[in-house]
């Protein structure tokens, strides 16, 4: 099996991966801090970075947003359904038997077919739930002001937000391990610290 | 220096001048000419005679107050010769009525006629109880409430804190020559120089409100827990208003008094109020005496960027004592949490009353009056509060049960628009009451013939009962009750107010309190359970799926 490396992602894809990944961590740590669920910084502390935390997010949201709209590159996130079985079938058996990868990897197509859907879905429904009902959150000393306060609850909002943060955790549960799936246990690791890859021939 | 100044130094200056050509001296006799001139400059300035600033009229001047007054009465007839409505306003005060009628459902209330669960009642116990009346000689219910030369001026003007109404006179101070008090105790009261008081007389202050106010319930810091006499000169800790060395509030700079008519009430208290800050000129009929007269409604800096507080939305829920009293009875003064009147009645070895005090000299158990407990920087209890009280009177019917009968029944709740949550001392007792007839009851206890000499139920309370014209079973049982005193003194500092994670957190100081969402605290039951479950799933499926990798990929390599 001879290698090559392919250069697939470049230095604002790796800054805008890490940056949110450190954030997303922090958010949860925090987050989940502010929910209650045990206690780490001080309840006053964590709500502090979380919203340190949550301003860097959106920021870094914005900024990759236009980055992926003006490179075109967005059409990585286009969602595909071929090959969708053989990426499952891949994960279930594949994997195991040291089969070949079914997807190959690009420049043109950095995702496979399921990491496609799971990083549409992270961005297009959990992200904006997140960032929705946490500027709402932010934001609750103007519900009345802004004549808010007879269509939002408090309650109903931290709900979503709790619920999606329930969702960004599993995700960064599954995506951590699928790291190690690539050619190598840390050839996607690599990729993403490099920007090379190396891919079977 | 004033042009005035200016003109007359000149003058000084030009005389000077003549004399200085006429001894030719130079730079000395210059300096000299300095030094002098600003000794004349500093004696023109001290010619202008004292005057007071606090007040157009120093009443030590007055005739009418230079002469040896023989009782209270006297001096108020002095003081009405002047202030001629003066007496007449006060008979429309509380302070003078001890009557106030609810307007929102008809209770007729105030000291006259509610019971408490501390020493209960003035039924009978009028001379001692009115010690505290701004008023002389209400020893009965026959007092006649249209005296004016009874009101008592002195007490709430006084500024030489010689002025004393103790107990058992029934609003009167020892004049003429000393008393013993009580009788054959040994322990001698002076007499109070009416004339001296009368001519010092001045606004009201700290002690003079205090004298009451602080004492209530029968001691320091009884009743309230967030008044007592750790109030007189406050540290900033204590209450940042009334900082002695800070800003140095008296009672009067919130509750801002008209025609002697003292706003502020316990029996139809401000629980919430929605508007701004009060400003001059605006027609407005609220309550000086609430922190949002002054600090109005969104009192807070709100930075949302990077201080994340959300405090104003906290004060469209909260009142501002809920965060601001950490704690009552934080000036080193105990205050009575909770009174048990079953368990008096016991006596020593030697047939004598006892009492039995805690490490700091405080009276826990006393034969004449039952068990005490006494609390120093009391959390408050919290509650759903819209202003509305509703008391159990006399006659109203009580049931004997755990749950105890409320003295004061408080209203309040998430969604009625009118209230937020509030800190409040509960006060908890257990008290004589009828258990035939089912009511609380009013029993005689200070003086000749009450408990606390007799220690006798029956009679003590047939003596009450009797003078209100109100029936007595001549059975007596003991109920459970509580009283609610909303807290309101004692704000603290900016840096002491209660912590963000003392309620956002599972063990919260709002534990128990309904229709609030509070993130540390609240939890959404089956989000939290799915929640978790999918992330263990997750972290399961996982650590299975590699660990087959593992485990396959070892096989294979042998
Ligand atoms: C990966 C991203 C995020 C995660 C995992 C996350 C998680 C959480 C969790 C679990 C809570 C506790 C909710 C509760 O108990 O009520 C919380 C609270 C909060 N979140 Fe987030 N969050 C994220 C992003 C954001 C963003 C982007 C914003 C703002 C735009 C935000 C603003 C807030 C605010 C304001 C609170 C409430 C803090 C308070 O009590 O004052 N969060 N977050």
């Amino acid at each position: 099996m001879a290698n090559t490396r392919i250069y697939v992602f470049n230095r604002f894809n790796r800054f805008w991966h890490w940056g949110q990944a450190l954030l997303v961590i922090t958010m949860l740590i925090t987050g989940f801090e502010v929910h209650g669920s045990y206690s780490l910084f001080g309840f006053e502390k964590a709500v502090g970075y979380h919203t340190i935390a949550a301003w860097s997010l959106i920021s870094l949201w914005a900024f990759a947003f236009f980055w992926l709209f003006t490179t075109g590159e967005w059409k990585q996130y286009i969602p595909t359904l071929e090959k969708v079985d053989a990426m499952i079938k891949y994960y279930i058996t594949g994997i195991f038997t040291k089969a070949p990868h079914p997807f190959r990897l690009t420049q043109l197509h950095k995702h496979n077919p399921l990491q496609r859907i799971a990083y549409l879905t992270i961005l297009s429904v959990v992200g904006p739930i997140i960032w929705s009902t946490g500027l709402l959150y932010i934001f609750h000393d103007y519900w009345t002001e802004w004549g808010l306060r007879a269509f939002v609850s408090l309650e109903w909002v931290a709900f979503f937000h709790t619920m999606a943060a329930f969702m960004m955790l599993a995700f960064v549960i599954v995506h951590v391990y699928l790291i190690t799936t690539g050619h190598t246990i840390g050839a996607h690791l690599k990729a993403m610290i490099t920007g090379w890859e190396e891919v079977d021939d | 220096m004033t042009n005035e100044q200016g003109r007359h130094l000149e003058a000084i200056n030009q005389v000077k001048g003549k004399h200085m050509l006429r001894i030719r001296r130079s730079t000395i006799v210059l300096l000299l000419g300095w030094f002098a001139l600003i000794g004349a400059g500093i004696a023109h300035a001290s010619e202008a005679p004292p005057v007071k600033l606090n007040t157009t009229a120093d009443h030590s001047k007055f005739k009418e107050l230079q002469k040896q007054f023989k009782s209270g009465p006297e001096v108020t007839k002095a003081c009405l010769s002047c202030h001629t409505e003066a007496a007449r306003q006060v008979h429309r005060t509380k302070h003078w009525t001890w009557e106030f009628l609810n307007p929102d459902n008809q209770q007729r209330l105030g000291k006259k006629n509610v019971m408490n669960n501390f020493c209960i009642s003035i039924s009978q116990n009028y001379p001692f109880c009115t010690g505290c009346h701004v008023g002389y000689g209400w020893k009965d219910k026959n007092f006649d409430f249209t005296s004016e030369a009874n009101v008592d001026c002195l007490v709430c003007h006084d500024t030489t804190g010689t002025y004393k109404k103790p107990a058992g006179l029934a609003g009167n101070p020892v004049v003429g020559k000393p008393m013993e008090m009580p009788p054959g105790s040994g322990k001698i009261v002076n007499p109070v120089d009416l004339a001296r008081v009368a001519q010092k007389i001045g606004k009201t202050s700290r002690d003079t409100c205090g004298a009451c106010h602080f004492f209530g319930g029968g001691g320091d810091g009884v009743k309230h827990g967030d008044m007592d006499s750790s109030l007189a000169a406050p540290d900033p800790e204590v209450d940042i208003h009334m900082d002695a060395t800070g800003l140095d509030f008296t009672c009067s700079t919130c509750h801002k008094t008209s025609s002697h008519d003292v706003p502020g009430s316990r029996y139809k208290p401000t629980a919430t109020e929605k508007h701004s800050a009060y400003i001059r000129g605006k027609a407005d009929q609220g309550n000086p005496a609430t922190c949002q007269a002054c600090h109005g409604n969104t009192p807070h800096k709100t930075e949302i960027l990077l201080k994340q507080v959300r405090m104003n939305t906290h004060a469209e829920k909260m009142a501002c004592q809920t965060c601001h009293i950490p704690y009552f009875a934080r000036g080193g003064v105990p205050t009575k949490l909770s009174w048990d009147w079953s368990t008096a009645g016991k006596l020593d070895a030697n047939g004598k009353q006892f009492t039995i005090k805690d490490e700091h000299g405080h009276p826990t158990y006393a034969s004449h009056k039952g068990d005490f407990v006494l609390g120093e920087n009391v959390k408050p209890e919290y509650r759903w509060f819209n202003g509305d009280i509703k008391y159990t009177l006399l006659g109203d019917k009580v049931e004997k049960s755990d749950t105890p009968t409320p003295i004061n029944r408080i209203d309040g709740s998430p969604v009625d628009g009118r209230s937020m949550i509030w800190p409040m001392k509960i006060m908890r007792g257990v008290q004589p009451f009828d258990p035939v007839n089912k009511t609380l009851v009013m029993p005689h206890t200070a003086g000749p013939g009450g408990y606390w000499k007799e220690l006798k139920w029956e009679s003590a309370i047939a003596d009450g009962m009797q003078n209100m014209g109100a029936p007595f079973s001549g059975k007596v049982d003991f109920i459970k009750t509580e009283m609610y005193w909303p807290i309101t003194h004692m704000v603290a500092s900016k840096e002491k107010v209660v912590t963000c994670a003392e309620c956002h957190t599972v063990d919260s100081r709002l534990k128990g309190i309904d229709g609030i969402y509070m993130p540390g605290y609240s939890k959404f039951g089956w989000l939290e359970r799915v929640g978790w479950l999918i992330a263990l799933a997750a972290l399961i499926g996982v650590l299975i799926h590699g660990g087959a990798r593992i485990y396959l990929s070892l096989r294979k390599a042998g």
